[in-house]
C-alpha cells in the first residue's frame, strides 16, 4: 500500500518562515531583556527584513531568468496542495511589502525614540502585520488568504492604537478594529456564499468551476462575490468603504499611518488579485463595472474630499482613497495591459507615498507638522526638503516626468484599450482636481511666508530613505521599463494564459 | 544633436543646482552661458538645416517604453525649428532682463527658468506623442513656480489659474491622444500622420485635442487665464508666457490637428473662424478698456493669437506661413512690449496708464524703443507685424472674404489701442513727481532691446531667411491638410 505524502514543500514558504521566527525571537527577546535591547531590537527587525527581502529578490530573478529560458517552472511552485503559492506574481507582491514595512521602520527611528514607543512589541507587531500579508500575497485558498487578512489586521489595530496614553490614537484603533470586524464579517459571509456554490474554497476550484459552467454564475456565487470585494474593498480603502481612512490616518502614531498606507493596501490587491484577477477571472465583465463603480467613486472622494482638509494626514488619507480608485481602473478594464498597469502603479505608489511620510516624519516635532499650514515657507528655510516634497507632491498629481505620470499612464492606456472612454475622462479630471490640492502644499511651501524655524535635524536613515525614494521616483519617471517589465511577468505567472 | 540643444539649458540647472550655493553671482553667468550655449546650437541647426526637404531632420530615435511602443523620438522640420530658435533666442533675453530685478532666491530662479527653457524646446522637438506629452506637462511646474514666488500681489491665484487650466486642457488631450495612439497601434508623430481615421473619430479626436491647444493659445472663451497670469507673472515670465508659451498651441493645431484629423479640423473651420474672431474683435475691445499696461498687452496677445489661428485655417500658404511668422512675430514684440512695461514697473512700481504720462520728456530713448515695438504691433508696413497680418489677412481673405473683412476691423481697432495707449503713457504733461525724476534706460536694458529691434526690421524689410525654412513643410503640411482621408480605409472605432 503506498503512502500518500501530503504535499509539503517549505521552500515558498521560506520567507514566510524567516519572518514568522524572527517576530517570535523579537518577542522572546524584548519580553526577556525588556528596555536593555530596545535598540537591538529595531536593528535586528531591519537586518532581517533586508535579508529576507534579499532572498526575494535572488528567487525573483531566478524565476525570471526560468521565464526567459522557458524552463519548467513547476518545482517549488505551490505547496500544501495549492493553498499557498510562490509564483513571481507573489514574489512580486512581497517584495514591496518588504520594502513598504523597511522603509517605514526606517523612516521612523526618530518619531520613535522621541514618543518612547521603540518597545520590542512595535517591531514584532510590525513583522506579523508583514507575514499576514506575504500570506496574503501567496494564498491560494480562501482559507489562507483569510488567515493572513486577519493576522495582518489585527497587528495594525493594535499598532493604530499603539499611543495609550493618546486619545485620538485609541480612537483611531477602536474605529479602524470595528469596522475592520465588519468588513472581515462582510468578507467571510461572501467566503461561505461561494463556497455553497461551488463547494471549494481554493481559487483555482472556483476558476475551474466558472470554466465548466461557461461563465455563467448563479445567484449566491454572484452574491458571494460581491461580498467579498465589499470587505476587500475595505481594506483598501475604496469607496463606499473609505470612512474608516481619514479618522484612522488621522489618529495613529504617524509611522503607522505611513505603514497603513502602503503595506496593508499592497497586500489587499494582491489578494484582489488572487480572488478576482485569478478565481473569478472568466467573468471579468461581470466585476468590471463594480469595480467601475468603486473607482470613480474613490476618485471623486478622494480629490474633493481632500481639498477641505487641513490636516495633512487626513489630506492625504484622501489622496490614497485616488490612488486606490486609479489602480482599480486598471483592475476593471482587465486584460495584459490592465492587470500589469495596477502592480505598476502600486510598486510606483509605495515609493511616493513612503517619501512623503518621511518628510511628515522629518517635519513632525512637539506642535509642529500636522497641520498643512505648518508647511508655511519651507522652502525658505529648508530648501532641499522642500523640494524633495514637490517632488513627490508633483508625482502623486501625476505631472510628467515623475514616476506617478508613468503610474497613471499605463492606467489610462489600459482603460483606453478596454473601451471605457466615460472612466478615463472622469479619471483625468479628477486627477485634474486632485493637483489642486497637491499644489496647495507646494504653494505653502513656496509662496508663503515660514512660520516657523525649521531647525529639525534628519536623521541619516531618513536621508538615506529620501534619497533612494527621490531618486526612483525620477528614475521610473524617465525609464519605467524595468518595472514594467516585472510587472508584465508577475501577470503572466499569475495568468499564463493571457 | 536635438538632445543637446533640449537639455543643455537643464543641464546648466543642474550645474546651478548641484554648485554655486552661495554664489548666486556665479551662477546667474552660469545661466547665461547656458542659454547663449542653447541659442548657439539651435542657429547651428539653422545652418545645418536642409531647406529642400519636407521631412523631419535631425532625427533620434531609441526605444524608450518598449512593451508598448512608445519611443524617444526627436527631430525637427519647417514647422518646429523656427520655435527651437525662437525659444532659444528668447530665453539669454528673459535671462538678461531680470538679472537685476530678481532678488530673492535667485539660484531658484534661474533653474525654473532653465527647466522651462529645457521642456519648450522639448515640447517642440518631440515626434513621439508620449513625449510630446510629457515635455508639455512637466513645462508647467517652473511656470507655476515663476509665477508663484516671483510674481506679483495676486500671484497665488494667477498661479492656480494658469496650472489648472492648462492641466485640465492637457488631461483632455492625454485621453485624445491615448485613443488615437492606440487605435492606430503607434505612437509615432509622423506615422500618425501618414495614416486615415473615419470622420466621427476625427471630431472626438479633434476636440479633445481642441480643448488643450484652445487653452494654451489661448481663444476665446477660455482665455482668462491669461490676463492674470501675465499680470501677475515677473516680467521675464511674461515674456516667456507671451512670446513661447503661447506658441505651443497653435504649434499642435499645426503638428496634430491639421495633418492628422485633416476632415476634421475643416470640419470645425467656421467654428475656429469664429472663435477667433470674436478673440480678435471682443478683445481688442477690452484692450481698449484696460487701465492696467500689462493687462492691455495680455488682452492684445489674445487678439494676436485670433490673428494667428485665423491663418492657420485658411488651408493656404499664404496664410499658414503668414499664421507662423506672426507667432514669432508676435514673441518678439510681445515680447518685447512686456520688457518695456518691466522698465517702467522696475522704476516706478506701477503699471497703471494713468499714472505715466509725459515720459518721452525725460526718457527720449525708452520712448523711441516703445514707439517702434508699438508699431510692430500695429503692423506699419517696414516691421515685422506687417509682413505677417499681411499674410494672414492675404490668406484669409483667399479663403473667406467676409471673415477676412471683419479681421481687417481688428487691425483698426489694435491700431487704435495701441496708439492711444502709446499716447498716454509716452506723451502728455508730467504730473507725478517720480516722473520727474525717472531715470532713461540703462545699458543692460538697452542691449536685451537691441536685437529685438534688429529682428522687427529685418523681418519687416526681408522675410525671407525666416520663411524659406517653413517653404517645404508648409507645402507638405498643406497637401495633408487637405486630402480627405475619412473615406478611405476606414478604422472603425466609434
Amino acid at each position: 500500500m503506498a503512502v500518500q505524502l501530503p504535499d509539503i514543500d517549505l521552500l515558498p514558504l521560506l520567507p514566510e518562515i524567516l519572518i514568522a521566527l524572527g517576530g517570535c525571537t523579537m518577542l522572546l527577546l524584548s519580553a526577556w531583556n525588556g528596555t536593555a535591547t530596545r535598540h537591538k531590537i529595531g536593528m535586528s527587525t531591519i537586518t532581517l527584513l533586508v535579508i529576507t527581502a534579499f532572498m526575494v529578490f535572488q528567487r525573483a530573478v531566478a524565476f525570471k531568468h526560468g521565464m526567459n529560458t522557458d524552463l519548467a517552472l513547476q518545482t517549488h511552485l505551490s505547496t500544501f496542495e495549492g493553498m499557498f503559492v510562490g509564483d513571481f506574481f507573489s514574489l512580486y507582491i512581497k517584495m514591496l511589502l518588504l520594502l513598504s514595512t523597511g522603509m517605514t521602520l526606517l523612516i521612523s527611528t526618530d518619531y520613535l525614540q522621541r514618543k518612547k514607543m521603540d518597545n520590542g512589541e512595535f517591531f514584532v507587531l510590525i513583522l506579523f502585520a508583514l507575514l499576514g500579508g506575504m500570506v496574503m500575497a501567496s494564498a491560494g485558498d480562501f482559507m489562507t488568504l483569510y488567515l493572513g487578512l486577519e493576522l495582518m489586521s489585527l497587528s495594525i489595530y493594535v499598532l493604530a492604537a499603539y499611543r495609550r496614553d493618546n486619545l485620538r490614537s485609541n480612537e483611531a484603533g477602536l474605529k479602524y478594529f470595528i469596522l475592520g470586524s465588519l468588513a472581515s464579517g462582510l468578507l467571510l459571509y461572501g467566503i461561505s456564499l461561494i463556497y455553497g456554490a461551488t463547494g471549494t474554497t481554493m481559487f483555482s476550484g472556483i476558476a475551474h468551476h466558472l470554466h465548466e459552467s461557461l461563465g455563467q454564475m448563479s445567484g449566491t456565487l454572484a452574491m458571494g462575490m460581491v461580498f467579498v470585494i465589499s470587505g476587500l474593498s475595505f481594506k483598501i480603502a475604496a469607496a463606499p468603504f473609505q470612512m474608516w481612512a481619514p479618522d484612522v490616518y488621522e489618529g495613529a502614531p504617524t509611522p503607522i499611518t505611513a505603514f497603513m498606507a502602503v503595506m496593508p493596501k499592497v497586500a489587499a490587491f494582491a489578494a484582489i488579485y488572487r480572488v478576482l484577477v485569478y478565481g473569478f477571472g472568466s467573468v471579468h465583465d461581470k466585476w468590471s463595472g463594480i469595480l467601475q463603480i468603486v473607482a470613480l467613486l474613490s476618485l471623486l472622494i478622494g480629490a474633493f474630499a481632500a481639498i477641505a482638509q487641513t490636516n495633512i494626514k487626513r489630506m492625504l488619507a484622501y489622496s490614497s482613497i485616488g490612488h486606490v480608485g486609479y489602480a482599480l481602473i486598471g483592475l476593471a478594464a482587465g486584460g495584459m495591459a490592465g492587470y500589469q498597469s495596477v502592480l505598476i502603479y502600486l510598486g510606483i505608489y509605495i515609493f511616493m507615498s513612503i517619501g512623503t511620510f518621511a518628510i511628515i516624519l522629518v517635519l513632525n516635532q512637539e506642535g509642529i507638522g500636522e497641520q498643512i499650514e505648518d508647511y508655511k515657507g519651507l522652502a525658505q528655510k529648508r530648501p532641499l526638503l522642500a523640494l524633495l516634497m514637490s517632488i513627490f507632491m508633483f508625482s502623486m498629481a501625476g505631472i510628467p516626468p515623475f514616476a506617478g505620470f508613468i503610474g497613471k499612464l499605463y492606467v489610462f492606456m489600459s482603460a483606453i484599450q478596454a473601451h471605457m472612454y466615460f472612466v478615463a475622462i472622469a479619471g483625468v479630471l479628477f486627477s485634474a482636481v486632485g493637483a489642486f490640492y497637491y499644489l496647495r502644499i507646494v504653494k505653502y511651501m513656496y509662496f508663503d511666508v515660514a512660520a516657523h524655524a525649521f531647525v529639525m535635524p534628519v536623521s541619516g536613515s531618513s536621508k538615506f530613505i529620501l534619497t533612494v525614494t527621490t531618486l526612483v521616483i525620477l528614475y521610473w519617471g524617465i525609464l519605467p521599463s524595468t518595472l514594467t517589465s516585472w510587472a508584465e511577468l508577475s501577470i503572466k505567472s499569475l495568468l499564463p494564459s493571457l | 544633436m536635438l538632445s543637446l540643444v533640449t537639455f543643455t539649458p537643464l543641464i546648466g540647472a543642474l550645474i546651478i543646482f548641484l554648485g554655486f550655493k552661495n554664489n548666486p553671482g556665479t551662477s546667474k553667468y552660469v545661466a547665461m552661458l547656458s542659454s547663449i550655449l542653447t541659442f548657439l546650437l539651435s542657429l547651428k541647426l539653422y545652418l545645418g538645416f536642409d531647406l529642400t526637404t519636407s521631412d523631419f531632420q535631425f532625427l533620434e530615435e531609441s526605444v524608450w517604453l518598449p512593451g508598448v511602443g512608445i519611443t524617444y523620438r526627436m527631430g525637427v522640420d519647417g514647422v518646429s525649428l523656427p520655435f527651437v530658435i525662437l525659444t532659444a533666442f528668447l530665453t539669454p533675453i528673459c535671462l538678461l532682463a531680470s538679472w537685476e530685478v530678481i532678488q530673492k532666491h535667485v539660484r531658484e530662479y534661474l533653474i525654473a527658468f532653465l527647466a522651462l527653457e529645457s521642456f519648450v524646446i522639448g515640447v517642440f522637438c518631440a515626434l513621439d506623442f508620449v513625449l510630446f506629452y510629457v515635455f508639455w506637462e512637466a513645462m508647467l511646474i517652473p511656470m507655476f513656480l515663476i509665477i508663484g514666488v516671483w510674481g506679483g500681489a495676486n500671484r497665488v491665484y494667477a498661479a492656480y489659474k494658469f496650472f489648472l487650466y492648462t492641466l485640465g486642457g492637457s488631461v483632455l488631450m492625454l485621453i485624445a491622444m491615448l485613443t488615437l495612439t492606440l487605435s492606430a497601434g503607434t505612437f509615432s508623430i509622423p506615422e500618425l500622420m501618414g495614416m486615415s481615421f473615419p470622420l466621427s473619430f476625427q471630431i472626438w479626436i479633434f476636440l479633445g485635442f481642441f480643448v488643450s491647444f484652445a487653452v494654451k493659445v489661448p481663444m476665446w472663451p477660455v482665455h482668462t487665464w491669461l490676463p492674470d497670469a501675465h499680470v501677475q507673472a515677473p516680467t521675464a515670465g511674461s515674456v516667456i508666457l507671451a512670446g513661447i508659451l503661447l506658441k505651443m498651441g497653435a504649434y499642435g493645431f499645426l503638428r496634430f490637428s491639421l495633418p492628422i484629423l485633416p476632415d476634421a479640423s475643416r470640419f470645425f473651420v467656421p467654428f475656429i473662424f469664429g472663435l477667433s474672431l470674436v478673440a480678435i474683435i471682443y478683445t481688442a475691445l477690452v484692450a481698449l478698456m484696460q487701465t492696467d499696461l500689462k493687462k492691455l498687452i495680455a488682452y492684445s496677445s489674445v487678439s494676436h493669437m485670433g490673428f494667428v489661428t485665423l491663418g492657420i485655417f485658411s488651408f493656404n500658404q499664404q496664410g499658414m506661413e503668414g499664421g507662423i511668422l506672426q507667432m514669432i512675430n508676435h514673441g518678439i514684440v510681445a515680447g518685447a512690449l512686456f520688457l518695456i512695461v518691466g522698465v517702467v514697473y522696475d522704476r516706478l512700481h506701477t503699471r497703471d496708464i494713468a499714472r505715466f504720462g509725459g515720459l518721452a520728456h525725460r526718457m527720449p530713448v525708452y520712448a523711441t524703443i516703445f514707439m517702434v515695438f508699438t508699431m510692430a504691433s500695429v503692423g506699419l508696413p517696414g516691421t515685422n507685424g506687417f509682413v505677417g497680418e499681411f499674410l494672414i489677412l492675404l490668406g484669409t481673405f483667399i479663403a473667406n472674404k467676409a471673415v477676412a473683412t471683419v479681421a481687417a476691423i481688428g487691425v483698426v481697432l489694435g491700431a487704435a489701442y495701441m496708439l492711444w495707449m502709446y499716447k498716454r503713457v509716452v506723451f502728455g504733461v508730467m504730473q507725478h513727481e517720480d516722473v520727474k525724476s525717472i531715470l532713461d534706460v540703462s545699458p543692460r536694458e538697452i542691449a536685451t532691446f537691441l536685437p529685438l529691434i534688429v529682428l522687427v526690421f529685418w523681418i519687416g524689410f526681408y522675410p525671407e531667411p525666416f520663411l524659406k525654412i517653413m517653404h517645404a513643410s508648409v507645402e507638405l503640411l498643406l497637401i495633408q491638410a487637405n486630402t480627405v482621408k475619412a473615406g478611405t480605409t476606414a478604422l472603425a472605432m466609434f
